[in-house]
């Protein structure tokens, strides 16, 4: 049951081959057996799920069932659930009960989708590695000591070790694609704005998109129908209209114009990732793509602008966990400052503090020009590099990450090599453009990702993509032996 | 050595919407503590502004008002600092693209001149929530339900020379925002709070002195008194040989003293920043036209037309304008009663006599516009004498009715029947032998005078109900045929 994709989930709940009850069980079940393995889930709300399956069994026999009703879905713990644990991977939320529910989690409810539970990921989603969360890293399902990517880690693991037959994530700076690279699963950044950032707890808002983490492309399309649309309290959502993102999933590829940036396949990227890549762009060819190298020159310059940005505007975003109206507070604080000092040391984690010093550090008085501004005029031009590029191809491929999965704690004390992984994720959230991971083969035994990003608004065709590459290859269908 | 004041003001002016600036909460004024701080207001992780436009059409309305330039394309930044009574940990406030830029208000001055204030700009923010210090056995309480009100705020130029222009301005900027309704302007529930930045220097120096900013002052009484400690603080500091150190300051009232709060420019560095949740405000021409369209005739129109069309004196106009309550009230009573002039005495004498004893707003005067202006009607056709007007306003004052009732009820009828009048001036005439004699025997000159003794006899006999014109009238006359 849980190596089927969303469809044929569907299809089995229709037919009555299995309830949702029956289904929603089996997960759960798997996650009790299983999750000791990978640490995806740092809640399981085994409760709600099953009043909610038994909602959802009620709703099918009166004849209003709709795509997804019944299905079970993981949700990343950064998307506020009404009266569940809220704890953005942070001891700082490791008592938080949210009082109201994200927009995207409500739609979420709205669509019949049954929560099993909300999944690790790094602090506040700073880490490319899920190894900066309170709750400890995540393991990636495909070899317990290495880890699973970040800082979507656990929905990526759950997702791969089918303990969840879909989940949300989040991507900043590659959030979703990176982890579902290293975890072998297909992951979607919608453009910015496409989807609602209400309930997502914030780190970096002019970046931040939620966006689906899956089997297949065609189960995140069908996430993608009940996310994605404008919000009307996000004042960033952007009011254009949602396509059926399941439309157009087996349109042709001929005469698609694939651009290959020179800078994706240079110095830096794993020789055995690179030939993963490569190969996986031959079969779009062999669909009829045209492949055409172009230039991002602009791409090695992401890494310091989204390292200012991003943290820069982390470093406001989280001064509100002050330990005055929710969250940890510190015991018996001495006067005003200790009560700061001591409930936001104790609470946040070491990754969490240093980007919050270096961003404070770059919007500071004598330096905000130097850093800040002149991060944001960078990132006009690496849009501008995008937009010009756009000019030639319809879409752009290459690799997710420059390397494979690596060993837990093998870079936890250099910072620096954790961002530079970061390097073909950045640019795509410096420009708000989507773009689409889906699994491409393996690569010292772990498995990687295609990367192919979209124009704005072209979700649609990196799905439809997706999913043509997926009718000719069955990457996305491995599963890890003992999930399997 | 003579010194010079040098005077800016900022004023927080509470914009008067019904919800607050970015999110559904209501703004109220006086609910119980935290009862109107919605999951935005909180702070609480995840949740985002959704800018409340009706604060965006205020700070176009007031910009307007000041013949401003408008900031078509307007934006929030963060204004970062660490306080329990700010949930978020930074204030959102517009800093390099306000929504109104450059501006000006003309004030009065005491000899009667006119000078002009630059308002450098005026900006949209959220306003912070109140931290409790009572009742919390050393704790400290917070409320935040003004967490997030909309507020203007409004930056003068140094154009302010002393305490007393400096209350003129707040003066006339409170009565224009009230015109404009932007906002209630109820100062003692806050909705305007004033930041003043005081320098001295040397007259005839241009550069300017070291600035201090007393801050939060919330009446017009304490602005002036603030500003002059403040000023009578720096001389003798400066004379004493001392240098005044740039620093926020607090003035307590009931010392009469400004107090040293903490030095700005060490301790923070707000870290301004553009805010990512917030798409910049781009206003279109036809939103700007349309407020302008509508805009209300302001104090200064009013004045011209008061003096221009009414008739009214300078002073009188500018009295009468300078609330809008009170112009509204003034113009009722003029056009019901038909005279302006009379309608001003009335308004600006007895009535303000009466609110002044019991400090009461125009707003709150139990004899309304049209009740005074029933009692003029009666006065101008000679119904009642003036004497018998105060009464009737006194008794109108004490919730007895209209002028006619009052009137009525009391007997204050004027008798302007000839004949009746004729035959108590003769009574009287008949019952004063002695003073018929000494009248007639006086020279004629003399005379005049005389007259107000049976004037007086007449009236008491009447009791008062008489027309003191009429009598005087019948007097002479009757008098001076016995010569």
């Amino acid at each position: 049951m849980h190596n089927k994709t969303l469809a044929e989930l569907a299809d089995g709940l229709k037919s009555g081959e299995f309830s949702s009850v029956e289904l929603t069980t089996h997960y759960l079940d798997r996650i009790k057996s299983l999750d000791s393995q990978t640490n995806a889930f740092i809640s399981v709300t085994e409760e709600q799920a099953l009043s909610q399956a038994a909602e959802a069994d009620k709703t099918r026999a009166a004849g209003d069932a709709t795509a997804l009703t019944g299905i079970p879905i993981a949700h990343k713990d950064i998307f506020c659930t009404e009266g569940v644990k809220t704890s953005c991977g942070s001891k700082m939320l490791d008592n938080f009960i949210a009082p109201y529910e994200s927009t995207v989690t409500e739609k979420c409810n709205n669509s019949g989708l049954i929560m099993l539970g909300k999944t690790n990921m790094d602090e506040f989603a700073m880490g490319s590695t899920n190894e900066s969360s309170f709750y400890g890293p995540t393991k990636n399902p495909w070899d317990n000591t290495k880890i699973p990517g970040g800082s979507s880690g656990g929905s990526a693991a759950a997702v791969a070790a089918r303990l969840a037959p879909i989940a949300t994530g989040t991507d900043t700076g590659g959030s979703i694609r990176q982890p579902a690279s290293m975890c072998g699963i297909t992951g979607l950044k919608p453009t910015y704005g496409r989807v609602s950032r209400w309930g997502m707890i914030a780190f970096a808002s002019s970046l931040d998109q939620a966006g689906p983490m899956a089997q297949t492309a065609e189960d995140a399309a069908m996430l993608m129908n009940s996310i994605a649309g404008l919000d009307h309290k996000d004042s960033t959502s952007i009011d254009t209209p949602v396509d059926d993102y399941t439309a157009n999933l087996n349109n042709g590829l001929e005469g698609l114009r694939v651009g290959l940036p020179k800078e994706y396949f240079a110095e830096g990227l794993d020789d055995s990732v690179k030939t993963v890549i490569e190969s996986a762009i031959k079969e779009m060819e062999k669909q009829g793509a045209i492949l055409k190298e172009i230039s991002l020159a602009t791409t090695s310059l992401s890494i310091p602008a989204y390292y200012v940005i991003a943290p820069a505007e982390a470093s406001a975003n989280l001064s509100r966990f002050d330990g005055v109206r929710f969250g940890h507070r510190c015991e018996d604080p001495k006067d005003l400052t200790d009560m700061y000092t001591r409930t936001r040391g104790e609470g946040f984690g070491d990754e969490v503090k240093r980007r919050i010093m270096v961003g404070a550090y770059a919007l500071s008085a004598g330096y905000y020009d130097a850093y800040y501004k002149k991060a944001q005029q960078v990132r006009r031009l690496i849009k501008n590099d995008f937009i010009k590029a756009f000019d030639e191809v319809d879409v752009i491929a290459g690799p997710t990450a420059p390397t494979t999965a690596f060993g837990l704690g093998s870079i936890k004390n250099d910072p620096v090599a954790m961002y530079l992984e970061d390097i073909f994720t950045l640019s795509v959230n410096l420009a708000g453009l989507p773009a689409i991971t889906v699994p491409a083969g393996f690569a010292n035994g772990m498995p990687t990702g295609l990367q192919l990003i979209g124009n704005y608004f072209q979700e649609s065709k990196l799905l439809n993509i997706g999913h043509k590459y997926q009718q000719v290859t069955d990457w996305h269908k491995k599963t890890p032996e003992q999930f399997a | 050595m003579q010194w010079e004041t040098v005077i800016g003001l900022e004023i927080h002016v509470q914009l008067a919407t019904e919800s607050k600036i970015f999110s559904g909460a209501s703004t109220k004024f006086g609910a119980e503590p935290n009862t109107q701080a919605c999951a935005l207001d909180l702070g609480l992780p995840g949740v985002l502004p959704v800018v409340n436009e009706k604060a965006i059409e205020l700070g176009v309305r007031f910009g307007l008002a000041i013949d401003a330039e408008i900031g078509m394309k307007s934006a929030f930044d963060r204004k970062n600092y660490f306080y329990p009574d700010l949930p978020k940990g930074y204030q959102t406030t517009q800093m390099d693209y306000p929504i109104v830029g450059v501006g000006h208000m003309d004030i009065e001055l005491e000899d009667g001149s006119t000078k002009r204030i630059g308002v450098t700009r005026a900006h949209l923010e959220e306003d912070a929530g109140k931290s409790l210090h009572e009742d919390f056995d050393g704790q400290s309480g917070i409320d935040l339900n003004r967490a997030g009100t909309p507020l203007l705020e409004i930056v003068s130029e140094p154009d302010i020379r002393s305490a007393k222009e400096a209350v003129a301005y707040v003066k006339k900027i409170h009565s224009l925002i009230q015109y404009l309704d932007v906002s209630d302007g109820n100062m003692a529930e806050g909705s305007m709070r004033v930041d003043c930045n005081v320098s001295i220097r040397p007259k005839g120096q241009e550069e300017f002195g070291t600035r201090t900013e007393i801050k939060n002052v919330n009446s017009f009484k304490f602005i002036e008194k603030a500003i002059n400690t403040e000023i009578e603080r720096q001389i003798d500091l400066i004379e004493d040989g001392g240098t005044v150190v740039q620093e926020t300051r607090l003035y307590d009232s009931a010392k009469d003293e400004t107090r040293s709060m903490r030095s700005k420019e060490v301790a923070n560095d707000y870290r301004y920043f553009p805010c990512p949740d917030l798409l910049p405000i781009i206003i279109e021409q036809s939103f700007v036209d349309e407020i302008k369209a509508s805009l209300p005739e302001l104090p200064d129109q009013k004045r011209d037309r008061f003096q221009q069309e009414m008739g009214l004196s300078h002073y009188d106009a500018s009295v009468l304008s300078a609330s809008r309550d009170l112009a509204n009230y003034f113009e009722v009573v003029a056009t019901e009663a038909k005279d302006a002039k009379l309608a001003a005495n009335w308004v600006m004498g007895e009535l303000s006599k009466f609110l002044n004893q019991s400090d009461l707003e125009i707003s709150a005067s139990p004899v309304s516009a049209e009740q005074l202006a029933g009692m003029l009607i009666r006065l101008k056709d000679d119904t009642i004498s003036s004497k018998g007007a105060k009464t009737v306003l006194e008794a109108m004052w004490e919730g007895e009715g209209s002028a006619d009732e009052v009137i009525e009820k009391k007997g204050l009828k004027q008798v302007t029947d000839s004949g009746a009048i004729e035959s108590i001036v003769d009574e009287v005439i008949s019952n004063c032998p002695a003073q018929v004699e000494q009248y007639t025997s006086s020279e004629p000159d003399k005379r005049g005078k005389m007259v107000g003794f049976f004037v007086g006899q007449v009236m008491k006999a009447s009791k008062g109900t008489a027309n003191p014109g009429q009598v005087n009238q019948v007097l002479k006359k009757k008098l001076d045929a016995l010569c």
